[in-house]
């Protein structure tokens, strides 16, 4: 019989029940909740009398709807308002912990768990969003759900499921200077499409993977659900165990060394089977930008925007065209040469302290082109932005003409009033280039920090490693 | 949720692959805490010429001539035809919600994003998969024929076209065992209450860290 992958094992601890056709009720040990998919969860909760199974097991956060700028007055949108203050009802009428907008500790869901201690190697984690994927690069399985699951959650600790095919990502080799985790992300999208991972658990693994620090691998689980995969996930290390030990709720004394001792299991065995293996060499990585409307639509900084009359397939020639239209580019147009108007360098994807290290070394001595229009830096929680202030990384923003933002989900999906009007080009260190996404009629192009950061200084795409 | 047993639906084609949930229903709709009510946003910046803002009456705002959910050949459709990965991004169950609202009971398509296709089931909405050249024809017959409906049997699971062409489709037991009767998840995951009490007191012991 062959070895256990890790989803199978993650899997395996979880299974409260199994139906006749393979349907299993899975128990899951953290559930993250933020104000935009959580109030009508909670209205149905109590519309059938019913009451949260283990409060303990729940964490809340606002940050979708947060202002970046001064927070002193509140909201100003008063439906974005009543929002967060219907997630302050609800944790206060439930005793569900919640770190309300003054709390150092607010930020972005998927950065503050993990900051926290709250997510854990081994755990079923779930959020009402998509980018729950992110905990995953804890050695948990995670993944993001509709608002009826929040509800299903909070009332059974459980939810129904299947088993995913399993798809192992291995990245082999040394990425080269000035090339992250984001590009590995792009890279992969790229390669297998925006719905290369329907279906599949993603497991990253190589020796790439193995080099990454949590904050890299963070990112790449991120961007597992732009392959279309709910889930990916990354092997338990010492990097993961050093990255953990010592957070506010990580277990302490005997409990670590039994945690601990269970966590270094929490690996595929060398001879598991996945359903599908790719294999990306880490050496011939390059910064990657996108130059369309979704995640898939990318080619490296040395590229060029691709024809629509070379696109693999009808339906494809049909997307570029349109996508080509919405973004006012041309086809063999060199992306370093396209101009932007605003950089955004922040969300779930990348505001951790290691990207605005990366992005501020490139920023350091420099200034925003004139041409930007605005560059702004959301850090992804109070604890990062009072990281990146000791370290001086604020003042290296300020200086080269950035401006220095309060923690929150900001100008990744345009729930607040930071946003791109209509027409504007970002390049963005978010995880969608949607049409509308940051704004309608918003152009957006993804890219990593060091990239973001470039951009914003040079005035148009420019490859880092040569800037 | 409201069961769903059979249709017999107009359809309307959305010639687009890739349609993710914030075409679906943009983001700023998403502030509200109501359930209900969003079907006018339904992919709000494609079929209005304007932007749309959550409390902004949506009846004098000019209509996108261009987008197929404004010809008035496919007014009423309850059947949405689509492309691949449809559904796909961000987790927000307000896409279903928009879409029951807006009169949709069924879609159609190549492929369905993971989350997207969950959500629709708690919603009384049933995503069909079919074979991609089943669903170009279907395409085809749609563009050509005014008034092009089809049938969706869930307890045969069958789609049949106008001129009689009954074509099967898969669907999961467990979920077709709970759409077709309008059952409650939670009440029904609420009879298996012991084994996870049975399973919370054993992983105390085991993981007492999970606990704390």
């Amino acid at each position: 019989m062959p070895g256990l992958t890790l989803f199978q094992k993650l899997w395996d601890a979880h299974v409260v029940h199994v139906e006749a056709d393979g349907t299993t009720l899975l128990y899951i040990d953290r559930h993250l909740v933020h104000e935009v998919t959580s109030p009508q969860a909670f209205e149905g909760l109590k519309l059938a009398h019913r009451t949260p199974r283990r409060v303990d097991a729940a964490i809340a956060v606002p940050d979708h709807n947060v202002p970046t700028t001064d927070r002193s007055q509140g909201i100003a949108d008063p439906i974005s308002r009543l929002q967060v203050e219907t997630l302050d009802a609800n944790c206060a009428e439930y005793g569900i912990t919640e770190f309300k907008m003054d709390d150092i500790r607010q930020g972005i869901v998927h950065v503050i768990g993990p900051e926290e201690g709250l997510t854990l190697p081994g755990m079923t984690v779930v959020c009402g969003d998509s980018h729950t994927s992110t905990h995953g690069a804890f050695g948990a399985l995670a993944f993001g759900i509709g608002t009826s699951e929040v509800e299903h959650v909070l009332a059974t600790q459980c939810l129904w499921q299947k088993p995913s095919k399993t798809m192992l990502v291995k990245v082999e080799g040394t990425l080269g200077r000035g090339v992250t985790a984001k590009d590995i992300a792009l890279a992969i999208i790229g390669e297998i499409g925006t719905a290369g991972g329907t279906g599949y658990a993603l497991e990253f693994g190589g020796s790439a993977i193995r080099a990454l620090s949590m904050e890299g691998r963070m990112t790449l689980c991120n961007m597992a659900i732009e392959a279309g995969a709910r889930a990916g996930m990354v092997a338990v290390d010492q990097t993961t165990i050093d990255y953990v030990k010592g957070r506010p709720y990580s277990p302490k004394g005997a409990a670590w060394d039994k945690a601990v001792a269970w966590w270094n299991t929490l690996h595929s065995d060398a001879d598991a089977v996945f359903d599908r293996v790719i294999e990306l060499d880490a050496g011939k990585i390059e910064p990657q930008v996108t130059w369309g409307t979704s995640p898939e639509m990318v080619t490296t900084i040395n590229g060029s925007v691709p024809d629509p009359a070379t696109a693999p397939s009808e339906t494809k020639q049909h997307d570029w065209t349109r996508a080509l239209e919405y973004m006012g580019l041309q086809a063999g147009t060199p992306l370093a040469e396209i101009p932007v108007d605003k950089v955004f360098i922040g969300s779930c994807t990348n505001s951790r302290i290691e990207d605005l290290r990366e992005a501020a070394s490139v920023a350091k001595g420099r200034k925003v082109a004139p041409n930007v229009k605005l560059a702004m830096v959301v850090p992804g929680s109070g604890l990062v932005k009072q990281q990146a202030e000791a370290e001086g990384l604020d003042k290296i923003f300020v200086a080269a003409g950035f401006e220095w933002r309060e923690p929150g989900c900001s100008m990744c999906l345009a729930m607040n009033a930071d946003r791109l009007e209509p027409g504007e080009r970002c390049a963005s260190t978010s995880n969608r280039n949607f049409e509308g996404r940051q704004g309608q009629g918003g152009r957006t192009h993804l890219v990593s920090p060091a990239m973001a950061a470039a951009a914003a200084c040079a005035g148009h795409f420019v490859d880092v490693r040569n800037f | 949720m409201q069961a769903f047993t059979t249709l017999d639906g107009l359809v309307v084609p959305l010639d687009r692959a890739n349609v993710d949930t914030d075409a679906i229903i943009p983001k700023q709709f998403l502030k509200s805490i109501k359930r209900s009510g969003f079907g006018p946003n339904l992919f709000d910046e494609w079929r209005y010429l304007d932007h749309g803002e959550p409390g902004k009456s949506n009846h004098d705002r000019p209509l996108n001539p261009d987008f197929v959910l404004n010809r008035p050949r496919y007014q009423g459709a309850s059947v949405l035809l689509a492309r691949e990965n449809f559904g796909c991004g961000s987790s927000r169950e307000h896409a279903p919600w928009a879409l029951e609202d807006a009169g949709f009971r069924a879609i159609i398509a190549p492929s369905f994003a993971d989350i997207f296709f969950n959500n629709c089931f708690k919603n009384g909405i049933l995503p069909i998969v079919l074979d991609a050249a089943v669903v170009d024809r279907l395409f085809r017959e749609c563009e050509a024929n005014e008034g092009y409906a089809l049938s969706v049997d869930l307890d045969r699971q069958t789609v049949t076209t106008p001129t009689g062409d009954v074509i099967p489709f898969a669907v999961d037991a467990g979920r077709k065992h709970r759409l077709f009767n309008g059952l409650d998840d939670i009440g029904l995951t609420l009879l298996q209450a012991d084994k996870i009490a049975t399973y919370e007191a054993r992983r105390k012991i085991e993981a007492p860290w999970l606990f704390a």
